[in-house]
């Protein structure tokens, strides 16, 4: 009766060793979880900086005076353009 | 001196001589009872606590590790037809501070903080200074700021996050995107107009922390965040910025006060363009006026003038009253109808029809008004839209001015005709251009991009009677017509100028609204473009020689960046033969 007793109380114990480690190691995970969410979400955060970054390097202003100014660039005029039949009407340009 | 017992031996435990001494049992029993009144205090005080105060107790271990997280939700993004940006929200921080924590600081951290939220210790200390439990320092912080801030370690001052609003396109869009306030809430434009859909709901969680603020675990059910729906306009930004830089460049040549430019595809009535001067950047709007923040193209109106022939010319069309080539005397260039005289610009003999619209005869078109009944102009000028709000959505859409026609007199009819006595907004006036562009369709605006299939405008009239209004307005655009500097070279284009002159006080000053409004290509119309200069005061008033120039470098332009094949032929000759290759 008393051995079987001991053998009840070694088998709560490890199941209780075992809840602790187990609960311990979820803890770990869902901080490591954590961790990488926050990542993300900061991420996102870069990715819109980067966006507006873009738009502002890429405004139409801005190309217009560097395509002027710089690269002497004009628009070509109604006799520089030459219209290719086919292609107009398919709608490409 | 040190003294040594030495250990006792000799007897048995049993034998001990303590063990021999004769007790009275009470003695013994007295101790058992002592030992099982307290133990049975114990039990009564474990039954109190976990039975008849476990609630508050659990509550109160619950706040000490359990947390409600606020999950915060951006707003939704503004972008232009192809995906541009608009209006993007980023974050940033709010500094703030429990007062009297924060007096606590001494003068060198005063100064620190001051100096890294570029402002005087003076203000600081105001700001410290009250007696609540809770004030902003600052707002709108730049995260690398607020870090640095943070680094300091000083008391009482906190940091939140929240979202500031970038507008990269700047005054280019100022009015038809808006701005929100300091809690983004729209304020104007569309911000306003989709603020239902922009904004953001944010989320909350509910989670167990450990001593160093970790969050191990989530408890409950959590709320997800929802972000902002992004909006996607009908708008081109690159349309766009060609209508605002060659509008800019039309007032600043003719010193006007103001102006606007619309431009619409008439396929499905999205409204790829919409500017208007004075703007102002909503990314700094520090000093603004009200005239600056006007969406004039919408939210005002004005006597459009000729702009509006075309309309009687159609209509008279439309009810068989004249035909294209019908001649109208329009001599002397002078027409008394009761107490009022209305006099052409310039003197004209006879003219056909189209010629009245070519050359904007007023004697003309009041000459072909007179034939109608008020109520007949009145329901044409209804159906076409004036007179009632394009619809838009748009905060500030106005109806414009359009009396009833019960008490109109035969001479308001027939300045009517030629579009004075009755007030429209740009937007109005482009919208109902669509008829011409559209086979006689009105087409309903839309500031959204239309995705699906395009919506079903109005018969308003004919096709044939659109179609030969579409040659009269090419007619007007082209040399010998009022606004031959409207042209486009490779396209065929139809418009028609408007020169107004504007009402101050009930009388008619030397101030002038000159407008053109034209349709493009005119083999296959795909676009309508309205130019209106506000009070051109330099380099003539005359709507062909200050809008026109405008209108043709918007309608090149758009054109272009549509892809839209030019269709005038002879352009296309010259081409080959001329430069040959690019």
């Amino acid at each position: 009766m008393l051995r079987f007793n001991m053998i009840l109380l070694l088998i709560v114990v490890v199941c209780a060793l075992g809840t602790v480690t187990s609960q311990h190691r979820a803890r770990k995970l869902f901080q490591a979880l954590e961790v990488e969410q926050e990542r993300a979400r900061q991420l996102d955060i870069e990715y819109g900086q980067l966006q507006l970054e873009m738009s502002t390097w890429a405004n139409h202003p801005r190309i217009e005076k560097i395509a002027r100014e710089r690269l002497h660039m004009v628009a070509p005029d109604a006799l520089g353009r030459v219209v290719q039949p086919q292609a107009a009407r398919k709608g490409g340009r | 001196m040190v003294v040594r017992r030495r250990p006792q031996r000799g007897h048995r435990f049993t034998e001990s001589p303590v063990l021999q001494l004769a007790l009275q049992g009470w003695r013994s029993r007295m101790v058992g009872l002592l030992l099982m009144g307290a133990f049975l205090a114990l039990v009564m005080r474990g039954f109190y606590l976990q039975v008849i105060n476990n609630d508050f107790l659990q509550q109160k271990g619950d706040s000490r590790y359990l947390r409600d997280i606020e999950i915060s939700a951006s707003r939704g993004k503004i972008v232009d037809r192809n995906g541009d940006m608009l209006a993007v929200s980023t974050p940033m921080k709010t500094v703030w501070a429990i007062p009297g924590d924060a007096r606590t600081m001494n003068a060198p951290q005063k100064r620190q903080l001051a100096e890294l939220l570029d402002m005087s210790v003076r203000e600081l200390d105001g700001k410290i200074a009250t007696e609540k439990t809770f004030t902003f320092i600052k707002r709108q912080v730049s995260p690398e700021t607020a870090d640095r801030v943070a680094a300091l370690k000083l008391p009482g001052i906190h940091q939140e996050k929240e979202y500031r609003r970038f507008y990269p396109t700047g005054d280019m869009t100022a009015h038809i995107v808006g701005f929100t306030g300091v809690d983004d809430k729209g304020l104007e434009g569309v911000e306003l107009a989709f603020q239902g859909s922009l904004l953001g709901r944010a989320g909350s969680r509910t989670v167990i922390r450990d001593r160093r603020g970790n969050i191990v675990e989530d408890v409950g059910a959590t709320k997800p965040p929802q972000d902002g729906k992004d909006v996607r306009l009908a708008l081109d930004s690159k349309i766009q910025y060609l209508a605002y830089s060659q509008l800019k460049e039309a007032i600043e040549k003719h010193s006007a006060k103001a102006g606007g430019a619309v431009v619409i595809d008439a396929r499905n009535g999205e409204v790829l363009a919409l500017v208007n001067w004075p703007t102002y950047n909503p990314n700094n709007r520090e000093k603004l006026s009200g005239a600056q923040l006007r969406n004039r193209a919408i939210t005002d109106t004005y006597e459009p003038g000729s702009v509006m022939k075309p309309f009687t010319a159609a209509l008279a069309l439309e009810r068989g009253k004249v035909r294209f080539d019908t001649v109208i005397n329009c001599a002397p260039g002078k027409l008394t109808i009761g107490p009022a005289t209305i006099s052409d610009a310039h003197p004209h003999g006879a003219l056909t029809v189209a010629q009245v619209i070519q050359k904007s005869s007023n004697v003309g078109t009041a000459k072909i008004a007179l034939g109608f009944s008020p109520k007949e102009m009145w329901d044409m000028f209804d159906s076409v839209g004036f007179g009632q709000a394009p619809n838009l959505g748009f905060p500030g859409e106005v109806n414009g001015r359009l009396r009833p026609w019960k008490n109109w007199r035969p001479i308001e009819q027939a300045t009517m005709s030629y579009g004075h006595g009755i007030a429209v907004s740009l937007i109005q006036m482009a919208r109902a251009y669509t008829v011409f562009a559209r086979d006689g369709e009105l087409m309903p605006l839309s500031l959204l991009k239309v995705d699906d299939a395009p919506p079903r405008g109005t018969r308003i009239f004919s096709p044939q009677t659109a179609k030969e209004l579409r040659a009269m307005l090419e007619m007007a655009a082209g040399p010998e017509g009022t606004a031959p500097k409207a042209r486009v070279p490779g396209y065929r284009i139809g418009g028609k100028t408007g020169t107004a002159h504007k009402l101050e006080g009930g009388v008619y000053a030397r101030k002038y609204v000159a407008s053109f409004v034209g349709i493009a290509p005119i083999s296959d119309p795909r676009l309508v473009v309205a130019v209106m200069i506000d009070e051109p005061t330099a380099g003539g008033h005359y709507g062909g020689d200050v809008a026109g120039p405008a209108f043709s470098q918007i309608m090149g332009g758009a054109l272009r960046t549509l892809g839209i094949p030019p269709d005038a032929p002879i352009q296309v000759a010259t081409a080959d033969q001329g430069k040959g290759k690019l």
